[in-house]
């Protein structure tokens, strides 16, 4: 009894010591290709957040699908704050779970981005179906990896990067935008559902002559492939890719972590922060950071969502949703 | 069956157990179906029909059935010779390969979506060599077939074990000094004896193939109309925040499956009552002729 005592006051004074410090743990639920980025940055939000207010900040990681992972916190997975592949997950975040306010992305600068990316190529070593341009993508026999639009954000960049090149290039004929990728998809073999899966396909199963992949993810893994194996090849325009970030207000609410979470996402701005987003290969807002590490990005014409879909909310309306272009293109006919 | 109710077991201890029962059965099963069911009624009858014969819907149904029906009935044929395998020989190695059956069970189907993939990919081990026969294993919907025909494996033959098992040596040979050939102790004496078995086996094999998700995305290519399986339609609805549509498809699945595994099981009570009056008679027969 007095042996149990002991260990419950033990329990208590260590546990008050341990508030008394005021340690905090912090989830961020993000998609696949973050995971290099957040390990260093939360290991440098914690140094920072410790040299300022005393505090220890623990940050745990969650990885996977954007929508997959928008879903998990919309059915319950307490995350502090989500950075995911684009802005319409967040938005299902308000609109299902109402768990924060609709005008989520005007709080933080660049409508909440706080680094891009954009879509390019990876073919096999020599390029041997000479592949160069958008262009390109559709010829027949030219077979192509790009993962499905209807389960993965990475997935609908590559989308409207090849729809927003058929627009431009037709002068903003939808008609033949929507002929151009009904090509392009019937030239893909497979569907994988994650960007990682098409990664995959296309690299292990020797599956495709081209994978359309995030910048990030293809310079990141640029050493991990094997070099001797593959080349990135740039097309002419493509598509500005904005991974969006927020905290999630009902969460950190709830378990006291506003200041914390808050600070987080702030930092991502920073000079430190985006620096650290540029040694990952993702393209940093700060026009300082961007010309110091502009030599490893590749020279690349881009054009924004705004420019060939409005908003997310349409672009998921017309393209994505059942019934939508992306559908169109399988219908038997 | 009707005299259940009136009179009371000589056991003691049914009320509390067949309480639990009905509170286990209610936890694990009923309330997560009933769920699936509330969530499809947000749906009118309009909306739900027009989700649920879909064509890309129907197609995945296709491919979901047709493609767990031939799985569960490869698995029938080679089931029934690798228990036979197992049970009436011995050989160097037969424990390694009795425990080998249990491997698909053990095994995280995303783990043997993956090695499938890597072995018939045109890449592969095998994939390699198919490759030039003009068959396209992986991503495909034969692919489909090997990876349910994998994970449905153990059912068969762990079923049909313990049948033969029981199933003297000396009724065989009974059969045989009856002036049986092999072909008739097969089908009249075997195979009426181990169909019941062989049948649960079957539906089993078939109820998981037909929900079989991690190892067939793998292999599958994922192709709306063509290689897209029902649970993957599914997930793709959910992860588009389409609840009410998964669910609408989850519906029809479901009592899809149940239908089929009640028709199985009637199939099987019939089959069970024909062999056990059959096997009497046979016994009646072989007193008669010792007589």
């Amino acid at each position: 009894m007095k042996k149990g005592l002991i260990v419950l006051a033990l329990i208590l004074s260590l546990s008050a010591l341990g508030l008394a410090q005021g340690s905090v743990t912090l989830l961020n639920v993000s998609y696949d290709p973050t995971r290099e980025l957040y390990q260093d940055y939360d290991a440098a939000f914690a140094k920072y957040w410790k040299a300022k207010t005393g505090q220890a900040v623990e940050i745990q990681q969650s990885h996977g699908g954007s929508s997959k992972q928008a879903r998990a916190v919309i059915d319950g997975l307490e995350a502090d704050v989500v950075t995911l592949a684009l802005a319409y997950d967040i938005d299902a975040i308000s609109e299902k779970a109402n768990l924060l306010p609709a005008n989520w992305q005007s709080r933080l600068p660049n409508n909440s981005s706080p680094y891009t990316s954009t879509i390019i190529f990876l073919v096999r070593k020599g390029n041997p179906k000479g592949i160069k341009d958008w262009d390109d993508l559709i010829r027949p026999g030219v077979s192509v990896i790009t993962p499905n639009p209807k389960t993965s954000g990475g997935a609908r960049w590559n989308y409207l990067g090849a729809w927003g090149y058929a627009l431009k290039k037709s002068g903003g004929d939808e008609a033949k935008a929507r002929d151009f990728v009904a090509k392009l998809y019937k030239n893909v073999p497979v569907l994988d559902s994650g960007a990682r899966g098409s990664t995959t396909t296309f690299v292990e199963r020797g599956m495709g002559d081209v994978l359309i992949a995030w910048e990030n993810e293809v310079l990141l893994g640029a050493k991990d492939l094997g070099q001797d194996k593959f080349d990135i090849v740039v097309p002419s325009v493509s598509i500005l890719c904005e991974p969006t970030v927020s905290i999630v207000d009902k969460v950190v609410d709830k378990r006291g972590t506003r200041a914390v979470a808050q600070a987080y996402l702030e930092y991502l701005y920073s000079p430190e922060g985006q620096e650290i987003a540029a040694k990952r290969y993702y393209r940093p807002r700060s026009p300082e950071v961007a010309k110091k590490y502009a030599s490893q990005f590749p020279k690349v014409k881009l054009f924004t969502l705004a420019e060939i879909a409005g908003d997310w909310q349409k672009a998921q309306k017309t393209h994505f949703a059942d019934g939508g272009v992306f559908d169109q293109i399988y219908q038997p006919n | 069956m009707a005299s259940t109710f009136k009179q009371k077991s000589i056991l003691p201890g049914f009320g509390l157990s067949l309480g639990f029962t009905v509170l286990y059965l209610s936890l694990i099963v009923l309330i997560p179906l009933a769920a699936v069911f509330l969530k499809t009624s947000t749906l009118s009858w309009h909306q739900f029909w027009q989700i649920a014969s879909a064509p890309r819907a129907v197609a995945s149904y296709k491919l979901s059935f047709g493609a767990s029906a031939i799985a569960a009935c490869i698995n029938l044929v080679f089931g029934l010779i690798v228990a036979w395998v197992l049970v009436r020989y011995t050989f160097p190695g037969k424990g390694l390969f009795d425990s080998l059956v249990d491997l698909p069970f053990a095994l995280p189907t995303a783990v043997a979506g993956i090695a499938l993939t890597s072995i018939y990919a045109s890449n592969g081990w095998i994939g390699q060599y198919l490759q030039p026969l003009g068959i396209k294993a992986a991503y495909s919907r034969l692919g489909v077939v090997i990876a349910l025909t994998f994970t449905g494996l153990p059912f068969v033959v762990r079923t049909v074990q313990p049948v033969l098992e029981d199933l003297d040596k000396e009724m065989e040979e009974a059969a045989a000094s009856l002036g049986a050939d092999r072909w008739q102790t097969i089908t009249r004496v075997l195979l009426p004896a181990v169909l019941p078995a062989a049948l649960t086996g079957f539906a089993m094999a078939f109820a998981r193939a037909v929900g079989e998700y991690g190892s067939v995305v793998f292999i599958s290519g994922n192709m709306p109309m063509r290689t897209e399986i029902t649970p993957l339609l599914i997930i793709t609805k959910l992860e588009q925040y389409d609840y009410a549509g998964a669910t609408a498809i989850a519906v029809v699945m479901l009592v899809a499956s149940f239908a089929l595994l009640l028709a199985i099981n009637l199939l099987q009570a019939w089959s069970g009552g024909r062999s056990r009056s059959k096997s009497s008679a046979a016994s009646a027969d072989l007193a008669l002729g010792e007589a």
